[in-house]
């Protein structure tokens, strides 16, 4: 698996959203998208599953351009995304939720089960409210029915778009020791956060996104340590609150 | 107001009322389904059920032979026919529908087309059909031939039971059951509930809108079909501008109940059935549709959202 964004460009209407960026994802990794709101974090992962149509720019996935390919037939490829505000279908259960993550696959009993099975591991809370409706749930509760949906594809990569918004410190500290969990067992993040202290401890490497401009590019511990990304992304005492 | 009438006559009201909220009822699911995955009113639905009466004329004359002067039918040619008339009805409704869509709406949105768009060329692919009815048919009725000799076949607590209403009420019921189930059990099914409730996110589940959206229409279109030979078997007529008052009608039944919301429309079909029948015995049965219209009103200033459902102020933008 290798995702890669190549000179990336994306308007809405006449801004430009994104201004020619490139970004690698290899196999294995989580690579971080940090930035400031409006920054344009969002739009690069709408780009790469296809809500967004891109302006000029690749995006390459497993060596194939997949700019044409409509975005409903992305996630078969093996982009798998929780969507910012988590897209939980409100009047759908959490198991019928979770269901549709596997919406396009011809899935014997075997393989849901299975599935359903590790995504309970992980989260043991959505098996206990399986036949809840996914609105009454929780911001964090939510937050792991997205991520628990979209694992359900066996994605080869998963896109995840600000996990940690609007949720209490102790869930935000919850959601990333499961990322790392998840990305040990093997599945490749992409991962895109405000919250740049979590986000940079818990990647490989990470891409600084300043106004549609990619402007840092480095291991993310590193940035962790720069001065720039000190000032502008962690400010100071951030460590004091996680 | 004959508050007399109503009383002795309560009963047999209210089964009439629940045979007319079936009619509407079926009619309602077409404008909630497609509200529901485009945030739409379509106003061509009306038509879909108009063109559904007539494919049921059609086919008791052209394909089952079935002349206005004939005496009833009986035993097996009895039933084919009204199979026969139900399927073309529902057929002919779900293909137009679907074509509708195609041809009037499928295009403004690939090019992101305002919701005022789409409303437009709705109510003018609404009036081109109509228009085009009324130059076939020179503007007259059409009589619908007697299937079957109506008669009352049971009292149940003082009720009147007719027997065209019942096949009515037991058939519309059935249809009505089996929708739910394809919604809420089959993959298309929950495709539909899922573009609903969240399109973005639906996308990224991998579901084709636009393999969605026809169903959607298709399923409305076969509903007001049969609906629309329901119509013809209990009232024996339609007319280029039957879709009008019973498109109305429906449509207040469907945001009675809460636009968007299926077993909403189920509710608000059968309330306002109940409610037209009742009020056109108290007011006399001229004043039949503006008791719609009336409800119609009352529901969109007092409580938009319906009975069961989301705020129609969606579908204003």
């Amino acid at each position: 698996m290798r995702l890669e964004v190549k000179n990336l460009s994306v308007y809405y209407g006449k801004i430009e959203a994104l201004k020619g960026i490139s970004i690698v994802v290899d196999q294995g990794e989580i690579v971080t998208l940090i930035g400031a709101n409006g920054a344009g974090k969002t739009t690069t992962l709408k780009t790469i599953s296809g809500l967004r149509p891109v302006t000029s720019g690749e995006i390459i996935f497993d060596g194939v351009n997949i700019n044409d390919i409509p975005a409903y037939e992305r996630a078969d490829l093996g982009i798998s995304q929780a969507p910012e505000g988590r897209g939980i279908f409100p009047g759908m259960t959490v198991l019928e939720n979770l269901e549709m993550g596997k919406y396009n696959r011809k899935t014997r009993k075997q393989e849901m089960s299975e599935d359903l099975a590790r995504v309970y591991e992980l989260f043991p809370r959505l098996k206990e409210r399986a036949s809840q409706a996914g609105g009454t749930l929780s911001g964090g509760e939510q937050q792991m029915l997205a991520i628990g949906r979209a694992l359900m594809a066996r994605p080869k990569v998963l896109l995840l778009d600000e996990p940690s918004m609007g949720l209490a410190p102790m869930m935000i500290q919850n959601i990333f020791n499961i990322i790392t969990e998840i990305n040990k067992q093997g599945v490749t993040i992409l991962l895109v956060e405000q919250n740049a202290q979590q986000a940079l401890s818990r990647a490989h490497r990470a891409y600084v996104l300043e106004i549609g401009k990619i402007t840092k590019e480095a291991k993310a511990k590193d940035l962790l340590n720069d001065p720039h990304v000190k000032s502008a992304y962690l400010g100071t005492g951030a460590h004091e609150i996680f | 107001m004959d508050f007399g009438l109503l009383f002795s006559e309560f009963p047999s009201l209210t089964f009439d009322g629940i045979a007319l909220g079936a009619i509407y009822a079926l009619i309602s699911l077409g404008y909630t389904l497609v509200y529901g995955v485009l945030r739409l009113i379509n106003f061509a639905h009306s038509e879909v059920f108009m063109i559904g009466t007539f494919a049921a004329l059609m086919a008791s004359s052209n394909i089952m032979g079935v002349k206005i002067e004939d005496d009833p039918l009986s035993g097996g040619k009895l039933i084919l026919t009204i199979v026969v008339c139900l399927v073309v009805a529902m057929l002919t409704s779900g293909i137009v529908a679907v074509l509708v869509e195609i041809v009037a709406y499928r295009r403004l949105r690939k090019r992101g087309a305002t919701k005022l768009a789409t409303l437009i060329s709705a109510i003018g692919v609404s009036i081109t059909l109509v228009e085009a009815f009324r130059i076939m048919t020179d503007s007259l009725p059409r009589e619908f031939p007697r299937f079957f000799e109506k008669s009352l076949v049971a009292e149940i607590a003082g009720a009147q039971i007719r027997n065209d209403k019942l096949l009515v009420i037991f058939a519309a019921g059935l249809m009505m059951f089996v929708l739910d189930r394809f919604i809420s059990k089959t993959r298309i099914g929950k495709g539909i509930r899922a573009v609903s409730q969240d399109e973005q996110t639906s996308v990224l589940m991998g579901i084709n809108i636009n393999r969605v959206v026809t169903v959607t229409f298709l399923m409305g279109g076969l509903m007001a079909g049969a609906a629309a030979f329901f119509y013809v078997l209990v009232y024996e007529n339609t007319s280029f501008r039957v879709g009008f008052f019973l498109g109305i009608s429906a449509f207040t039944a469907a945001v009675l109940g809460g636009i968007g919301n299926i077993r909403g429309a189920l509710v608000g079909g059968f309330a306002l059935g109940l409610l037209e029948v009742y009020g056109s015995v108290l007011l006399g049965t001229a004043w039949k549709h503006v008791i719609a219209f009336t409800i119609l009103v009352l529901v969109l200033l007092l409580k938009p959202t319906g009975l069961l459902g989301e705020s129609i102020q969606q579908a204003r933008v």
